[in-house]
């Protein structure tokens, strides 16, 4: 399927990337989506990005919620005018029939209050299903998009146990030769539960997350942006974490969030101050 | 006469703004064609996912040719004025015509506006609508969104078909050219379709499945779900939000039954009900016996190859996934006490000035239990005149707390207020906020509490809209008072006051809340002073206004100050309405106001007066002050005993003696609550003071008369206050 999306994105010329290294919640996270979103270049990609969302973690009981599961990540600046079709057609190719299933685009606006950024758009459903969430971002580290880009984010497990007809995101075949998904994670989701809701050390978590903190300034005020940027992902990691642990009431919930926030809008408008020059000279007219 | 389709076609618009998309449409349309002179005759305006459509009938092919002339100054007049005159009208000087205005040669200025094609005036007016059309959200895309101006819609616009009598009036908005060409069904349809007008635009879109009507949609659902749920052998529980929802998703709705599993039902019903409406937005159905049924009603978009199968199928793993998610909450929360829960309570900040969440229950349930030790709150039916029993819920056999003895009661009040937040805590509240109150019933329920402890939580935030039920059951009635007492005396006392349109506390809901349980259970509280009872005093004004109570009539009341107790007041005000709307009623107001009037004109403030003039801004406020009682008594006395030094005329004497006797009837019937006795005291006056008016001249030369005269009607204002004060009616 992956392999399908691959061929299928990169003959509409996105560029392939890999996985990042780092623990994330969600793809849209990728520095391939937060900071190439901004900017007038254009900026076509396709990626898998492992997501850890440690409060979703049901210890391997939910058929279909999970701490760590795959996004297939598409980003695509400026949006291209026929994107609906286009993502319709890549449903096609991964082996859904449109006149057989429901597809529908349902509104869901998408906003991340930690990224200071927003979108308009869908989740779009597979008969209820919700199978992929497609938004036009808006602003993206408290900027305006110019231009706007279309992002995908198909999640993967969920549309493979469509197509395999599966219930249970467990008894997905992995390889079809009798390896299944919760061969391969059944023990790692039972695990790293355990770890994220009981057996971290939340000493040690608020530890990162100070350093984190303390080490994307040190990267602000030496004027490299991506690294600061990799250190409010981590910082907003850890934060999760926390959160899976109880241990962050919810009075500094706020207090938390806005410094993650600032972590990563911080990175955002340093990035921009490095490129600005570089892209109005390029783009006569543009501004940030 | 001409026909006129606008097709705005743009990615999938939320079902929720479609309603009010097509009414903006027609509105800024409208005011399109009125400003350019175009006569309109119908407008129809339709909306699915994927296009906003409009269609007007019989415009003409061209606005009339208007002449407007001005008048301008005469001939001779300065130049200056002559041609600031032509610049104000834009003519040239030469342009001007004389005209003889009663013989005197006047300049006017003619200014023949040509009639225009209605086609160019669309061609103007649809870049003009779309460019100001009001979404709630909108967004810019694509290339042009390279700059902020690029245009807005609220999903890419990407398509205009405009006809005029069949003709593509051309125009262009943002890189989107208008034309004749539209699309037909996503999937059911391929390409483009090309429209030939207005006649032809529903039919031609139907044969690539579309129903442009959505309320044709809304109906092809509505039947559609209640014929399944028939097949079926079910009831359809029937939803309009639904209904609308799923047309708004739509351009080919086709309503498709599927199961699931029954085990899923020990999860209480609203909780079923709630997933598969919100999430997922699908009806329910019930038995035929009532009870919720294993089934939902999904709408697809689509005319399944397959019949269906793959579509319930899917939609049927998705609720399953849903269930069992809410069944996974349901099971944990149950073996957690409610009590337990509770503790948790202390973690939850409820203001950062009012402590926890804890701590407001620990107030309510002292709250609570004081209602009821003070006999405010009592284990009988509302049994005291006057309750407005309409409000309350349908009666339905005995309540289960009848016949408690009151220490009992506050007891279980208690109980009650200290669980009725516990469900706040819960995984099943965590994700589903609607269900409080309801869940920690159920849970209470399954922990073996006792019934009316369990009402108590699920139903102690009611009333919560107009037309919510009341509670009248003793304990639910105690909690919930004490819940919203306790709100809004908090907030008053950290100064959070309602201010405008805000209402962040939902503090006015609160004050109609316990406005409404007062009145459902003719309870005998005072809810408040100072600010809170204005406040009070607002909401019921408005509350009332709506059970066509006049608002001067409470105006009346309140005036007189002291009175915190809402069923005494409504029942004053009640007999008081019924009061000025008889004849003897409306006369009397008539003789208080020129009563009223005499006395402020001589600035006599009569006995009263005299003693309360106390710097108040009011002179009778401390009239009824009790520390003063007993001197106004005293002084009144002293000068009623006066003997008059002159003979009375007839109606003098005649009023005289009708306050003598009714001035303490109508304190008498107001001591004993009987309002309508007082309005009969009152209107005991009516014929004295006509006849005093008409028959004595108050005026008199003689300073003793005219102020025994003056005290007498100052006198009768006192009498009239005793029961509303009259100067805050109106008419």
């Amino acid at each position: 399927m992956i392999l399908a999306l691959h061929n299928y994105w990169s003959a509409q010329g996105c560029l392939i990337l890999q996985p990042y290294d780092m623990r994330m919640g969600a793809g849209t996270f990728h520095p391939a989506t937060t900071l190439r979103a901004l900017g007038p270049e254009p900026w076509n990609a396709a990626f898998v990005q492992p997501s850890r969302r440690p409060t979703d973690g049901r210890y391997g009981e939910n058929p279909n919620r999970l701490q760590h599961y795959y996004q297939y990540q598409v980003i695509l600046k400026p949006s291209p005018p026929d994107l609906q079709e286009l993502y319709l057609k890549s449903l096609e190719v991964i082996g859904i029939d449109p006149l057989k299933h429901d597809i529908r685009f349902v509104e869901d606006d998408w906003e991340s209050p930690t990224l200071g950024a927003w979108g308009l758009g869908w989740e779009v459903w597979c008969d209820g299903m919700e199978v992929t969430q497609f938004t036009y971002f808006q602003q993206m580290g408290g900027f305006d998009c110019k231009p706007v880009a279309g992002e995908l984010t198909y999640g993967l497990e969920r549309l493979a146990m469509y197509i395999q007809g599966v219930d249970n995101v467990y008894d997905l075949a992995f390889n079809g030769r009798g390896v299944t998904y919760g061969d391969v994670f059944l023990e790692n989701e039972k695990q790293m539960s355990k770890w994220n809701f009981e057996v971290a050390d939340t000493e040690a978590l608020f530890d990162l997350f100070r350093k984190a903190v303390a080490e994307c300034k040190n990267c602000l005020a030496n004027d490299v942006p991506i690294a600061a940027y990799e250190q409010a992902i981590e910082a907003s990691h850890i934060f999760n974490l926390l959160q899976a642990r109880g241990v962050i009431s919810v009075q500094e919930r706020a207090s938390y969030m806005g410094q993650v926030r600032d972590l990563a809008r911080g990175s955002c408008e340093a990035y921009m101050a490095k490129e600005t020059e570089r892209w109005e000279a390029k783009f006569p007219g543009w501004s940030a | 006469m001409s026909d006129f389709l606008l097709e705005l076609r743009c990615e999938e618009i939320p079902a929720r703004m479609q309603a009010g998309a097509r009414a903006d449409l027609e509105k800024l349309f409208r005011a399109e064609m009125s400003a350019a002179g175009v006569a309109l005759g119908e407008v129809t305006v339709w909306s699915t996912p994927r296009r906003l459509a409009l269609i007007a009938r019989d415009l003409p092919q061209a606005t009339e040719a208007v002449s407007e002339e001005e008048k301008g100054p005469p001939e001779g007049a300065p130049d200056q004025a002559i041609e600031g005159f032509c610049r104000k009208n834009g003519v040239t000087r030469d342009q001007l015509e004389l005209r003889d205005v009663k013989g005197r040669a006047t300049y006017f200025a003619v200014r023949n506006i040509p009639g225009r094609a209605v086609k160019d005036v669309l061609a103007d007016a649809i870049p003009a609508i779309i460019r100001a059309f009001p979404w709630p959200k909108s967004m810019r895309w694509g290339a042009a969104s390279l700059s902020t101006e690029s245009l807005r819609w609220v999903r890419p616009l990407s398509g205009i078909v405009a006809l005029f009598d069949g003709e593509v009036v051309e125009c262009e908005v943002g890189d989107v050219v208008s034309g004749r060409k539209t699309k037909g069904h996503r999937f059911h349809s391929h390409g483009e379709i090309e429209i030939a007008g207005a006649d032809d635009y529903a039919q031609h879109l139907r044969v690539h499945h579309v129903i442009v009507d959505q309320s044709e949609r809304e109906d092809i659902v509505r039947k559609g779900a209640k014929h399944v749920a028939h097949e079926a052998g079910l009831v359809l529980v029937e939803d309009e939000g639904l209904v609308v929802e799923n047309a708004g998703l739509t351009e080919w709705p086709v309503p498709l039954l599927g199961r699931f599993d029954e085990a899923f039902l020990e999860v209480p019903p609203e909780v079923i009900q709630l997933t598969a409406r919100t999430n997922q937005k699908y009806f329910i159905c019930r038995t035929h016996d009532g009870k919720l049924a294993n089934a939902f009603i999904c709408t697809a978009n689509v005319v399944p190859a397959d019949g269906g199968l793959a579509i319930v199928d899917g939609n049927r793993k998705v609720l399953a996934a849903r269930l069992s998610d809410a069944r996974f909450f349901w099971q944990q929360d149950k073996k957690v006490p409610l009590a337990k829960q509770a503790e948790k309570l202390a973690r939850i900040t409820f203001h950062e000035k009012l402590g926890t969440v804890a701590d407001k229950v620990e107030r309510v349930a002292m709250l609570a239990r004081w209602l009821v030790e003070e006999g405010i709150v009592t284990s009988c039916a509302p049994a005291k005149a006057g309750a407005q029993g309409d409000d309350a819920q349908p009666g339905s056999g005995p309540l289960p707390s009848q016949g408690l003895t009151k220490e009992e009661l506050a007891d279980l009040a208690e109980q009650a207020a200290r669980l009725c937040k516990a469900d706040l805590v819960t995984e099943m509240v965590g994700e589903f906020p609607e269900l409080q109150g309801l869940m920690g019933g159920y849970y209470a329920r399954e922990e073996g509490l006792s019934d009316a402890v369990a009402d108590a939580i699920r139903d102690h935030y009611k009333p919560v809209g107009q037309g919510d039920e009341v509670p009248t059951a003793p304990v639910t009635v105690a909690v919930s008072l004490a819940d919203k007492l306790d709100t809004l005396r908090s907030f008053f006392s950290i100064d959070e006051k309602p201010t405008g349109s805000k209402d962040p506390f939902a503090l006015r809901r609160a004050a109609l809340g316990i406005i409404r349980l007062i009145q459902a259970n003719a309870l005998r509280v005072s809810i408040g002073e100072g600010d809170l009872l204005d406040f009070f005093a607002d909401r019921l004004k408005v509350q009332q206004r709506e059970a066509g109570v006049r608002h001067d009539l409470i105006d009346a009341v309140f005036a007189l100050g002291g009175e915190d107790d809402l069923v005494r007041l409504l029942a004053r005000v009640h007999a008081l309405q019924s009061f000025i709307g008889t004849e003897d009623g409306a006369n009397l107001l008539a003789g208080y106001k020129r009563a009223a009037n005499i006395l402020k004109k001589e600035d006599w403030q009569g006995v009263e007066g005299e003693i309360a003039r106390t710097g108040e801004e009011d002179p009778l406020a401390e009239v009824d002050d009790p520390d003063l009682k007993d001197v106004v008594a005293a002084k009144m006395e002293l000068r009623r005993s006066k003997e008059l030094s002159y003979t009375p005329e007839i109606a003098e004497k005649a009023l005289i003696d009708a306050l003598d006797t009714a001035g303490p009837r109508a304190s008498t019937a107001i001591e004993a609550e009987d309002f309508e006795g007082a309005m009969a005291a009152l209107a005991s006056l009516r014929a004295p003071i006509d006849k005093f008016f008409d028959e004595v001249t108050v005026n008199d030369e003689q300073p003793e008369k005219r102020s025994s005269r003056l005290d007498l009607l100052a006198r009768f204002r006192a009498a009239v206050h005793k029961v509303a004060d009259f100067s805050k009616i109106e008419g």
